[in-house]
Order: structure tokens, then C-alpha cells, then sequence
């Protein structure tokens, strides 16, 4: 029984109180808002090339981001929280990505996939249409590295992803939450 | 390094909504994609529509064009295959073979027996896996959702005897010129005999799933009609040609390595609809296990390499090779100057021309098949742009 109550407050951003008559959460309804978001993030069905295989790969059976809260994946940015940009992003379709990033409802996240979203990846060398990395059109959250990623490392960056919504961390949270006010000296 | 600034000036330049969006009185234009589920990839469609009824299909290609074939005259004859594999990612062994047989034709290299007959083994492994991907986004794009979860299990049974040997689940890079990188892992024949095995029990009861469904062929059968001669004179090759009769498969009509040895038949249908073409491809995956048995307990013993120099340098002149992928002929065009890297290199894909006859077949029909039709072409996207 302990060991559950101990796991709940690891995974719940609160403390429980015993109080007589029943306990009570002692919580920051930041924190509360935020565990919330991170448990249910609904990905945007967005894949270029080749990393959109081992996306459909993890969206599959075998591997199954759904046991993460990724259960859902849309077509359309509207109803999407955060976007996996699976491939590669060249000139053409720079724009578009900007839209559709600018589609999206606040808050959104984004992660990069491959080494293309990353840097251009093995497209770097040479190639007049290649944007090299999707951080030059919209701001990147997780990147995670492979060509493509294994699925594993694309379940971790989906985990890591959520692991900075609740602290707070993204680039989204960062940009709308206010500097922590000083506290003032004592006496 | 391209900045922010300059990419988003050129979006502001160059709106890929825009063209020619007025049609003719009473026409309503429907932009699909490129961000849209069931173009499998970034493709856009501007389809002109009466009513339901659609009138024109435009498909508006380059939102994936990575210029893979100017990179290729940069790159080595060594390095270059290994960009190919990004290019028709679903048969990226196939598409390695295709460059290494360029080569080999080139240099002259002698490949030893065993690797040819691993090389066509991985080949119709990667067919399978293939043709199953394909197998559960066509039903997905019908709205099945079932098969999708399906073929995606038997596919990483594909996936994890690929990993075994070549160390990579997608873009394998296994097929160099003279033969294959590394050695069979010693559990391959075990894996590939019990995937046979889960094969043929499985195949038998997805096939009463969607085949054998009623409301599966009637959105099927006689939607997308392309003719014989039409098939030709687009040049579509694969499948989709073969669901209209033609007789194209690069393994019965130009056979190399270890195809003319082996027993198998070309599936031909003639029913030239919608429906045809998704049995060619299933019937294909039946064809392509029987060649695995063949070749599963008679692979040669001796080199998977053949000795070849460090560097290599074509003599000048053109050489041109074709295999069948998954989607249909692949022709490596490669000019040489007789220096280590190409002086040109001209990729000539399946998807491009299979896509070409997409206004043909969609002409007169309904907007709601159009998405069965794109099904069935089963196009990838980085093929047809590069």
C-alpha cells in the first residue's frame, strides 16, 4: 500500500495530507494542468519520408504510443497538440509546415524526428532544396536522432517530450508563463 | 545555412495553395493534401469537381524533391546506394540492387553465387513487407482500421530478420557493388522458415477479412478503370499494370541474378479495375513466399563479396540497369566520365508513371473513390520526387 502511494506521488504532482476525516491533495494548479496535458497529447499525423513508416510502426501493435496517452492521431492540425515532423522538410514544403504549425491550437509541441528534421541529415551534402533542419521554420521541443529512429527512441523523445510539459519546459510553457517573482527579503 | 527569414520569404513568393484555383463556371476545386492522410506522403492533388463527379486531377509533385540524383553526382560509386535507400524506402534493398547491378555492369564484377541468391532473398522479403504495408493503409484509407494493426504485425517479423543481418529496420544499405556487407546472421534461415509459417496462417484469414468483403468489392470493382493500352502508352509498370494485363515484370522478361532458376509465376489480372490491382499485389505475396522456400535451403556456400578495388572507377561510357521493385520498374541510367564519382545519374521510377495515369482513371468517377484509386497505385512520395 505504501509502495502505491508512493509511486501515485511520483507520477501526481501533489502531496497528500492526512487530515482526519479523509485526505487532502496539496497541489499548484500549474502543476495540475500540466500533468493533465502531458497525459493526453494528440499527435498530428504529419510524415514527409521515410521516419513516417517507423511512426505508423509505433503507432502499430507491437510498439503502441497509445499506452502513453498518444492515442490519437489526427489529420488535421486543429484537433492536434503536438507534431512529429517525420522526414524530410525541403523548400517547397517549408510554408506549408509554418502553416500548419500556425493551425495548431495553443498549447503545441513539437518533436523532430530524424536526422533530416534535425540537420538535413544525410541530405545535407550538395542539395539545393533541403532545408537543413526543421528548427529554421518552427521552434523544436525534443529532437531525437537515427535515420530513421528506432521505434524505442521515438517512444523516449514522446516521453521525454511529456517529462518537460511537466516541468514546464517546452518552448510553448516558456514563452507564456511569467519570470518567477523575487521573493522579498525578510524583516 | 539557409535562415528563417529567406525561407518564409520565398512561402510568401510562392504559395503552394496558389495556380489556378478559377475553374469554369459551375466547377468546384478541391486542393488534397499535402498534408492530407490518405496521399501517403506529401502530394497534392487539385482535383475539379462537377458535382461529385470529378472532371480533372492535377497532381502537383516536388514537396519532397531532395535532389537526390544531383547528390548522387557528388558522391562516390560506394557511397551513393546508400541515398537510394531513402528514395523508395518500402523497397529500399530493391532499390540498392538496382544501383549495385549498375555498377557491377559497369566494372565487370563477378558476384559470387551465395550473395545472389541472398540478394534475391532480401528482395522478396522486403517485397512481402511491402505489399503488406501497402495491404493495411489501403484498408485504412477505406476506413478499415483492423487490417492496418494486422499487416503491421506480421511486418515486424519482416522488420526484426532484417535487423538481424543488416542492422537496420527501414533503410537497410546491405546491397554494396560486388555483393553484400555483412554475413547472414546465423538465425536467419530459423526466422525466415517460421515466418513462412505465420505467413501462410495468417494470409489465408486476412484475405476472408477484406477480400472476400462484399462492401470491400463493391468500392473496388470496376472503379478506376484503366485499359491495356492506356496502361502502356503511361508507361505504368508493376502491379498497377499488371491489373491491367500487361505483361512487365522485369524478373520473367529481363531476369537477373537467380530469377530464371526459380519457379514462379507473373501474376496477370485482366479485370483492370481497382479491384485487379489490389490481387496482383496479394497474389504477389504468395508468389514471393514461394520463391523464399526455394531459396531458403539452398543458399551456396562460398564469398557474399566479391574482391573488388577499394576505389572504383567506371570507364566512360552509359550504363543502364533495371530490377522490379515493389511499384514497378526501377532503371538505374548512370554516365560515366571514367572518374570515382558519376558524371550523371538518372533514376527512372515506378511511382512517377503510375501516377501519371491517376487523371485517366479518375476521370468521370466519383470524389469518394478517388482515395481507393490512390490506394491501389500504392504510390510513395520521395520516389516520385526524389
Amino acid at each position: 500500500m505504501e509502495e502505491i502511494k508512493n509511486k501515485t506521488q511520483d507520477t501526481f504532482p501533489g502531496e497528500v495530507v492526512p487530515v482526519p476525516g479523509g485526505d487532502i491533495v496539496l497541489t499548484k494548479l500549474d502543476d495540475i494542468i500540466n500533468w493533465a496535458r502531458s497525459n493526453s497529447l494528440w499527435p498530428l499525423t504529419f510524415a514527409t519520408s521515410c521516419c513516417g513508416i517507423e511512426m505508423m510502426s509505433v503507432a502499430s501493435a507491437k510498439y503502441d504510443f497509445s499506452r502513453f496517452g498518444f492515442e490519437v492521431a489526427r489529420a488535421t492540425p486543429r484537433q492536434a497538440d503536438v507534431i512529429i515532423i517525420a522526414g524530410t522538410i525541403v523548400n517547397k514544403m517549408a510554408p506549408v509546415l509554418k502553416r500548419l504549425y500556425d493551425q495548431m491550437a495553443d498549447p503545441k509541441y513539437v518533436i523532430a524526428m530524424g536526422a533530416c528534421a534535425i540537420s538535413g541529415g544525410p541530405f545535407f551534402y550538395n542539395t539545393y532544396s533541403v532545408v537543413k533542419g526543421a528548427d529554421h521554420i518552427i521552434p523544436v521541443d525534443v529532437y531525437i536522432a537515427g535515420c530513421p529512429p528506432r521505434p524505442e527512441a521515438l517512444l523516449h523523445a514522446l516521453i521525454s517530450l511529456q517529462e518537460k510539459i511537466k516541468s514546464g519546459q517546452t518552448r510553448e510553457q516558456l514563452k507564456t508563463e511569467k519570470p518567477p517573482q523575487q521573493q522579498l527579503p525578510k524583516g | 545555412m539557409q535562415n528563417q527569414t529567406d525561407i518564409l520569404s520565398t512561402a510568401q513568393k510562392v504559395s503552394p495553395f496558389g495556380g489556378d484555383l478559377e475553374g469554369a463556371s459551375g466547377d468546384m476545386i478541391i486542393n488534397i493534401g499535402p498534408q492530407h492522410p490518405s496521399t501517403h506522403g506529401v502530394l497534392q492533388l487539385v482535383v475539379t469537381l462537377n458535382g461529385e463527379t470529378i472532371k480533372k486531377v492535377e497532381p502537383h509533385l516536388g514537396f519532397i524533391h531532395r535532389s537526390i540524383e544531383k547528390m548522387c553526382e557528388s558522391l562516390t560509386y560506394r557511397q551513393f546506394i546508400y541515398v537510394t535507400s531513402r528514395m523508395d524506402y518500402l523497397s529500399s534493398h530493391i532499390n540498392n540492387h538496382g544501383c549495385a547491378l549498375c555498377v557491377e555492369k559497369g566494372m565487370q564484377i563477378e558476384v559470387p553465387e551465395r550473395a545472389k541468391v541472398i540478394r534475391v532473398l532480401m528482395d522478396e522479403l522486403t517485397r512481402i513487407a511491402s505489399h503488406e504495408l501497402w495491404w493495411g493503409a489501403m484498408a485504412m484509407d477505406l476506413g478499415a482500421f483492423t487490417p492496418f494493426f494486422l499487416s503491421f504485425r506480421e511486418r515486424e517479423t519482416i522488420t526484426d530478420i532484417m535487423e538481424d543481418t543488416c542492422g537496420a529496420r527501414l533503410t537497410m544499405n546491405y546491397i554494396v557493388p560486388g555483393g553484400v556487407m555483412a554475413e547472414l546472421h546465423p538465425d536467419f534461415q530459423k526466422k525466415v522458415k517460421a515466418f513462412i509459417k505465420l505467413f501462410r496462417e495468417k494470409a489465408d484469414q486476412y484475405n476472408e477479412l477484406v477480400t472476400g468483403n462484399i462492401i470491400f468489392q463493391s468500392r473496388m470493382k470496376n472503379v478506376g478503370v484503366l485499359s491495356k493500352e492506356d496502361a502502356i502508352s503511361y508507361g505504368c509498370t508493376g502491379p498497377t499494370a499488371r491489373g491491367s494485363g500487361v505483361n512487365c515484370d522485369i524478373r520473367k522478361l529481363y531476369p537477373y541474378e537467380v530469377y530464371d532458376k526459380l519457379k514462379f509465376d507473373e501474376v496477370i489480372e485482366t479485370g483492370c479495375d481497382s479491384f485487379s490491382r489490389y490481387l496482383v499485389r496479394v497474389k504477389e505475396m504468395y508468389q514471393s513466399i514461394s520463391i523464399i522456400e526455394q531459396l531458403i535451403d539452398n543458399i551456396p556456400e562460398g564469398d557474399f563479396q566479391a574482391k573488388t578495388k577499394a576505389v572504383l572507377k567506371l570507364p566512360k561510357g552509359e550504363f543502364y540497369t533495371r530490377v522490379e521493385t515493389a511499384r514497378g520498374e526501377l532503371g538505374v541510367y548512370i554516365v560515366s566520365e571514367g572518374a570515382t564519382t558519376p558524371y550523371r545519374i538518372k533514376f527512372r521510377s515506378p511511382g512517377f508513371s503510375n501516377l501519371s495515369a491517376l487523371n485517366h482513371m479518375a476521370k468521370g468517377g466519383k470524389i469518394g473513390d478517388l482515395v481507393a484509386m490512390m490506394g491501389t497505385l500504392d504510390l510513395v512520395i520521395p520516389d516520385i520526387d526524389r
